[in-house]
């Protein structure tokens, strides 16, 4: 009989427990905007995710410093996904139905996207997501800063197609095997075909989640590339991976003049982590590098340079900002400029006052809401890697280009650039 | 690159050195356009052996080059130089910006400084600009003469050969029919991949007119091909070996942890991970404290991290895994706890990020065996280290008193405590033997992988795999399984992908359980559990 | 003499435990719906749909929990791939919910959009049939139970057990999650199956929509609670128990244990894969992730929370462990894992029966505490040179209860 007791007492406790949730939400004072911010503090994503957080609360601070939005300051909400796919969706639930936030900066994986996007069109939220991605989506209620493989993927290979970039003829197109890689690489080979590249001069080639063991890989490049045309190897490697891949790379003996890697996961931040001796001279593709050099891009690196000290980060010494922060930063001031313009948190006024919104981002360049697609006009820096983990720009874009989320490589989308 | 041999070859011919540098040209190296940067390094390159152009060439290859203001300099210690004269420019500038070369511009100015090396008093700036032009060049026909010329005087046994592998290389493009077929023999002595593939459009009558040229280009590709599938093969093993000396490393200390004394220790992936955070504080400690000797941080790794994962081993068994005896799967429970506390822990410590672990030199680079086959230092030195730990294992469980008890209380507990063997501070001390050979495992994998928090969740099902397929209790049956899943792992790796190779392998084990539940090597004896 | 199915129902719960089931059913289908629907949000008793949401979520994982329990408390086998089960319930019925988006998808395809993007022009042939519910229902129970009778049957004939077993079981649910994880084993990857639109027709945001998929797990939690009585009073749960605590000494007195643990082990994962069918629906996504090794071992973790043996120690173990995760990644999301690795070292150390063992122990001890005070009492009373009562005089609960 105890059983049923304890078993009531369950219920009852559950019930408890979820009327203090919708209680504790109604609680807060209404003179203030909320924020949401949903990126793992915890978990495998924490390593990149965390330093995303602090440039959300930085930058929500540098513009409650300036008299905040309307009038009133902006509050963050701080929630922890713990890298966990389903409790993305439960934890932005919680900040729309319960904290009732105006917009969400958050997420980093497509997966947490994915799994976050039916909750924001339920509620009609608004979710700004600041990291480069396979494309292949355009929501309304979603704004994505980061780079779609035009503006990423495509600049970098037809940089090393170049005579600058060392007339690339042969291509290894190397991912962790998961969806993003994967999708670029689809992206990727039929951009190489309509260039005039052959099947035989292409090859595919995947590893599992934080593969470390990459000499079997490393033969296969350098049997590829010893096969006479000059070869590049382009990685979308997830993170973890990177180091022994690299590391594995530089003791073969390839060097990034006669087999260079270009890759789309290496940023400021993976290399705070690792040696960069192996890596240097090989490439990365990005919208931003912490290495250029301008008024804003000063102003930001200082600034959270002192955001680190301030927040007591762990060794705040050596903070790095990185595209993904770029991205992050410049979101959250494009949606309080937004806010603004509509003088309203409204989710569809806003969404209506972003299109055309400009900012003069870090990169250096004014960067553009566009009007119909949801994506930033971005600027593509290719940058070889120094030993002490910073980028060489060797080569950019002349300007801002205009993001492409359905990528005219996929058959069928031709007539999908808008909402 | 074309060009570039063109200018080069056009320097030979001239066979005078150019005028001094052009100011203007040298300028143009600060150029934004890349057109007008690489006009100018070619430029450099074929002034030949002018002593201002080989200076500012070298200057380039060392990333010694900057712009400041206006002015191109090179900078050499605290001087900076005049790029084009080469003298030395006082005051020196106040701030001048690194000028960098990408990846083409580099190899341009490298192939240049070959080139002019190859006919160098000194042996091995000759030696060094043979090599690099073997592994940068194609068919350098327009090189031609220069391989001759240089042959000529070559007095070297190891430079001559690379030579003559130059000289016919090129030579297949020459119009002399007997040259061309004297090449092809001498190059059928190759093993290279590279010269494959320029023997092969020989095998065209497009591109080749002679037929007993083609003949003879066909029997020198099959000779090459079969040198390569024996590098192919011969390579494949050595990953595999190196593959399994990791996991042998992983597993080791799984085995006496697991093996012998029946403690599923979840956490045995985090006391890797404080192996490899051991080594990374060596690494910070003589950086800090003797940056002379930075380049033998690892060797005081390997006993620092013997003791600090031994110390959290026995620490974990006095306090959590004692009163689990005899209770497995609850061991199982309480040890995941533990290593999630211990990743967490070491998240507060060290931070969430990945630490930086770099190679010493002398693990870095490789050792070129053949052709296409090198064999990484950093791997090599691990295949040994796993030989030395297993060695020491050995003699620590068969030739000391210690080793002796903990297999008598493997076998007979209560036995062993009647004859008075101290069986709880023999467990304590077993479990810290097994811990800290997981560390010095860590040491190893912080030399090839990751060091973070994380890192030691990757292995968990690795190492449990090597274990449970070596049969417990037996130290040869984990070495066996080790190096037999290394070499099965890679070879089908190289058949099928890496992710399917890794999921077979994991159905292999589960199908090989089925049938020989006890492991490769049971440990005989009649009981019942 | 054979008692039917019926009487053994009705006398396995008692007529009080009839009683709570039936309060249960009563809250999920009446007045939780009542206070979702009726009440206005700023009401104090308002269900938000994110409480039903969340609770719907962590009722299928104790589901989950109960049937891990079943397989471990009683049958003694710690499986650490329950995971994988839970996600094969899913992925079938996720294969449903896909099909059911039809052409709304973001390229108008009969097609899942991830199939048009790899370019393939029909369903291979293990879609076939997924777009009828009663099939994928059907799928969502089978996949499971057939993959778990194959492996169980080869396992338990082999006599693999305690240890190898739970390490094979790892083995089993790694490789699955690498299969999953690739674009082209034709589940989406990485991504999994999510953005689901309806439901036998209805919107899957509907709040009704959701009021019944919380009102199944409930009912689906209960008949599994119920079930898992009901086997457990049977012989065959007391040949399983048997089994659990001596394998050896049931086969000498001629049962076959390998039938035993295979239907038990099956039944496991076919209540696994019905939650797994649940779950999706509810939660909105179904990824590979589902199947990691850490996932698995969590299920176990909720069962030894709660308390193995019993079949309401799991449930609160998976509310428990569940509702302070949700909390502790709210409010302390750096020691979140210092909490739960303590939580668990904790548990084992000093609560092998779990929260309700604990629960046990302070009842016995209240009770002993009761029948010494009142055997004090009664020496007290009692005229005192006359009696120097031998029981009185040990404070243990068996004496006193002569007394």
């Amino acid at each position: 009989m105890q059983n049923r007791r304890t078993f009531l007492k369950a219920a009852v406790l559950s019930a408890s427990i979820a009327a203090m949730g919708g209680l504790s939400a109604s609680a807060y004072a209404a003179d203030t905007i909320k924020v949401g911010i949903l990126h793992s503090l915890s978990g495998t994503m924490a390593i990149s995710e965390t330093a995303l957080k602090e440039t959300a609360l930085m930058t929500i601070e540098e513009i409650n410093a300036k008299g905040g939005v309307l009038g009133k300051k902006l509050e963050p909400v701080v929630v922890d996904p713990a890298s966990d796919w389903p409790k993305f969706a439960e934890k932005a639930r919680q900040l729309l139905s319960q904290d009732k936030v105006a917009v969400t900066f958050g997420c980093w994986t497509s997966v947490s996207r994915k799994s976050v996007l039916p909750v924001y069109k339920e509620l009609n939220g608004l979710l700004f997501y600041p990291v480069q991605y396979e494309g292949e989506e355009l929501e309304k209620n979603v704004f994505y800063t980061g780079a779609a493989p035009n503006q990423q993927a495509i600049p970098a290979v037809e940089y090393l197609m170049s005579k600058e970039g060392g007339s690339a003829k042969r291509f290894v197109l190397l991912g962790t095997d998961y969806v993003y890689p994967r999708t670029t690489n689809k992206i990727l080979r039929a951009f190489l075909k309509s260039k005039g590249v052959a099947d035989a001069d292409i090859i595919e080639e995947y590893t599992p989640f934080g593969h470390s063991d990459y000499q079997t890989i490393i033969a296969k490049i350098k049997k590829f590339a010893g096969e006479g045309k000059k070869t590049a190897v382009i990685s979308t490697i997830n993170g973890d991976s990177n180091v022994p891949f690299y590391k594995e790379l530089g003791n073969a003996g390839l060097k990034a003049k006669d087999v260079p890697v270009v890759a789309f996961s290496v940023g400021e931040e993976e290399l705070r982590g690792v040696d960069a001796k192996p890596l240097v001279g090989h490439l990365a593709a990005w919208n931003y590098f912490m290495s250029v050099k301008n008024p804003e891009n000063d102003k930001f690196i200082k600034m959270y340079r002192d955001w680190a000290k301030k927040a007591k980060l762990p060794k705040a010494d050596t903070v790095v900002t990185n595209d993904p922060m770029e991205a992050t930063y410049v979101g959250i001031h494009m949606w309080a400029q937004a806010v603004e313009k509509a003088k309203s948190t409204d989710t569809d006024k806003v969404i209506a006052a972003m299109g055309g919104q400009t900012f003069k981002a870090p990169s250096g360049f004014t960067l553009k809401m566009d009007e119909t697609n949801h994506h930033l006009h971005k600027p593509v820096f290719i940058g070889e890697i120094k030993a002490d983990g910073q980028f060489n720009t060797v080569w950019k874009t002349k300007g801002p280009i205009r993001a492409q989320p359905w990528s005219p490589f996929i058959p069928g989308n031709e007539s999908k650039q808008k909402l | 690159m074309k060009r570039l041999l063109f200018l080069i070859s056009l320097w030979l011919w001239a066979g005078v050195a150019a005028a001094a540098l052009d100011p203007a040209r040298v300028k143009d190296l600060a150029s934004d356009d890349f057109d007008v940067k690489q006009a100018a390094v070619a430029a450099l390159a074929a002034a030949g052996d002018d002593a201002d152009a080989q200076r500012l060439l070298k200057a380039l290859s060392d990333d010694a080059v900057a712009v400041a203001g206006e002015r191109v300099v090179i900078v050499a210690g605290d001087q900076v130089l005049d790029a084009a004269t080469g003298a030395a420019i006082k005051p020196a500038p106040a701030n001048s910006e690194s000028l960098s070369l990408n990846n083409s511009l580099r190899q341009q100015v490298d192939g240049a400084l070959a080139a002019v090396r190859l006919l160098s008093t000194d042996r091995a700036e000759r030696l060094a600009a043979a090599r690099a032009l073997l592994a940068d060049m194609g068919d350098g026909a327009a090189l031609l003469p220069l391989f001759d010329k240089a042959l000529a005087q070559e007095q070297d046994g190891e430079i001559k050969p690379i030579l003559a592998q130059l000289a016919a290389q090129a030579a297949l493009g020459s119009p002399d029919v007997a040259r061309r077929l004297q090449a092809v023999r001498d190059l059928s002595g190759s093993g290279s991949a590279a010269v494959k593939a320029l023997l092969l459009p020989l095998l065209d009558a497009a591109n080749e007119p002679e037929e007993k040229v083609r003949l003879e280009a066909g029997t020198a590709i099959k000779a090459i091909d079969a040198r390569l599938a024996w590098s192919d093969t011969a390579g494949q093993i050595f990953t595999g070996i190196s593959l399994g000396s990791i996991l042998l490393l992983a597993a080791l200390g799984l085995a006496i942890t697991y093996g012998v004394m029946g403690v599923i220790n979840m956490a045995h992936g985090e006391l890797l991970m404080v192996g490899a955070y051991s080594a990374y504080a060596m690494q910070a400690l003589f950086r800090a404290k003797f940056p002379e000797f930075v380049d033998y941080y690892v060797l005081a790794a390997v006993p620092v991290a013997f003791f600090v994962a031994a110390a959290v081993g026995m620490l974990m068994e006095r306090t959590v895994i004692r009163h689990l005896y005899g209770r497995p799967l609850e061991t199982l429970l309480a040890t995941w706890g533990l290593s999630l506390v211990l990743i967490q822990a070491a998240r507060l410590l060290f931070g969430a990020q990945n630490v930086e672990v770099a190679n010493p030199a002398w693990m870095s680079g490789g050792v070129q065996l053949a052709e296409n086959l090198s064999l990484p230092w950093n791997r090599l030195v691990i295949v040994a280290f796993s030989g030395f730990v297993l060695l020491l294992v050995w003699l620590m469980m068969n030739k000391t008193r210690l080793g002796m008890f903990v297999r008598a209380v493997t076998q007979n507990r209560p036995m062993a405590g009647c004859v008075g063997v101290p069986t709880a501070r023999i467990d304590t001390l077993a479990f810290g033997i097994g811990s800290g050979i997981a560390g010095l495992g860590g040491v190893a994998l912080s030399q090839i992988a990751n060091v973070g928090p994380d890192m030691g969740q990757g292995y968990i099902v690795d190492s449990f795999m090597v274990v449970v397929l070596g049969g417990v209790g037996q130290l040869a049956g984990a070495v066996w399984a080790a190096l037999g899943l290394g070499v099965v792992t890679k070879f089908l790796e190289g058949w099928a992908g890496a992710v399917i190779a890794k999921i077979l392998v994991l159905v292999f084990i589960i199908i090989f359980i089925q049938k020989r539940p006890q492991g490769l090597f049971a440990l005989k004896g009649r009981f019942v559990d | 003499m054979r008692t039917p199915l019926t009487v053994k129902l009705f006398a396995g719960l008692g007529p009080r435990g009839w009683l709570a089931v039936a309060a249960v059913a009563f809250i999920a289908w009446v007045l939780v719906p009542m206070a979702h629907l009726m009440l206005p949000e700023s009401h104090p008793l308002h269900v938000s749909t994110y409480a039903i949401t969340l609770i719907g979520k962590i009722l299928c994982y104790a589901v989950v929990a109960v049937a891990m329990d079943l397989i471990w408390g009683f049958g003694g086998i710690l499986s650490l791939g329950h995971g994988l089960f839970f996600a094969l319930g899913g992925y079938s019925f996720g294969m449903y919910l896909m099909r059911q988006i039809g052409r709304e998808g973001s390229y108008q395809s009969d097609l899942p959009d991830f199939m048009v993007f790899l370019d393939w022009k029909e369903l291979p042939w293990y879609w076939s049939g997924s777009d009828h519910f009663l099939w994928a229902l059907f799928l969502a129970i089978a996949v499971p139970g057939v993959v778990a009778w194959i492996f169980g049957y080869f396992a338990f004939r082999s006599r693999i057990k305690g240890v190898y077993f739970s390490i094979i079981t790892q083995a089993m649910t790694y490789a699955a999650m690498l299969f999953f994880f690739r674009n082209e084993t034709g589940f989406g990857g990485n991504n999994g199956f999510t953005d689901f639109k309806r439901i036998l027709g209805y919107s899957i945001t509907a709040p009704e929509t959701r009021l019944v998929l919380f009102g199944l797990s409930v009912a689906l939690l209960l008949a599994v609670i119920i079930l898992g009585k009901v086997l457990i009073a049977s012989k065959f749960g007391k040949v399983l128990t048997a089994i659990r605590d001596s394998e050896n000494r049931v086969m000498f007195i001629g049962y076959n244990p390998v039938h035993y643990k295979l239907f038990i082990w099956t039944l496991s994962a076919m209540l696994c894969g019905l939650a797994g069918a649940l779950y999706v629906p509810q939660v909105g996504i179904i990824n590979p992730s589902e199947m990691s090794v850490a996932n698995s071992i969590e299920i176990a973790i909720w069962v030894a929370v709660g308390g193995r043996g019993t079949l309401v120690g799991p449930v609160l173990g998976a509310g428990i462990v569940n509702l302070s995760k949700t909390w502790f990644t709210t409010s302390f999301p750096e020691y979140w894992l210092f909490f739960l690795g303590l939580l668990f070292i904790l548990v084992t150390l000093y609560l092998p029966q779990g929260v309700v063992g604990l629960w046990a122990k302070i009842k016995a001890r209240r009770a002993e505490k009761a029948a010494i005070a009142a055997s004090r009492a009664e020496v007290a009373a009692a005229p005192a040179p006359r009696a120097p009562a031998a029981e009185s005089k040990i404070p243990n609960g068996t004496a006193a209860k002569g007394a």
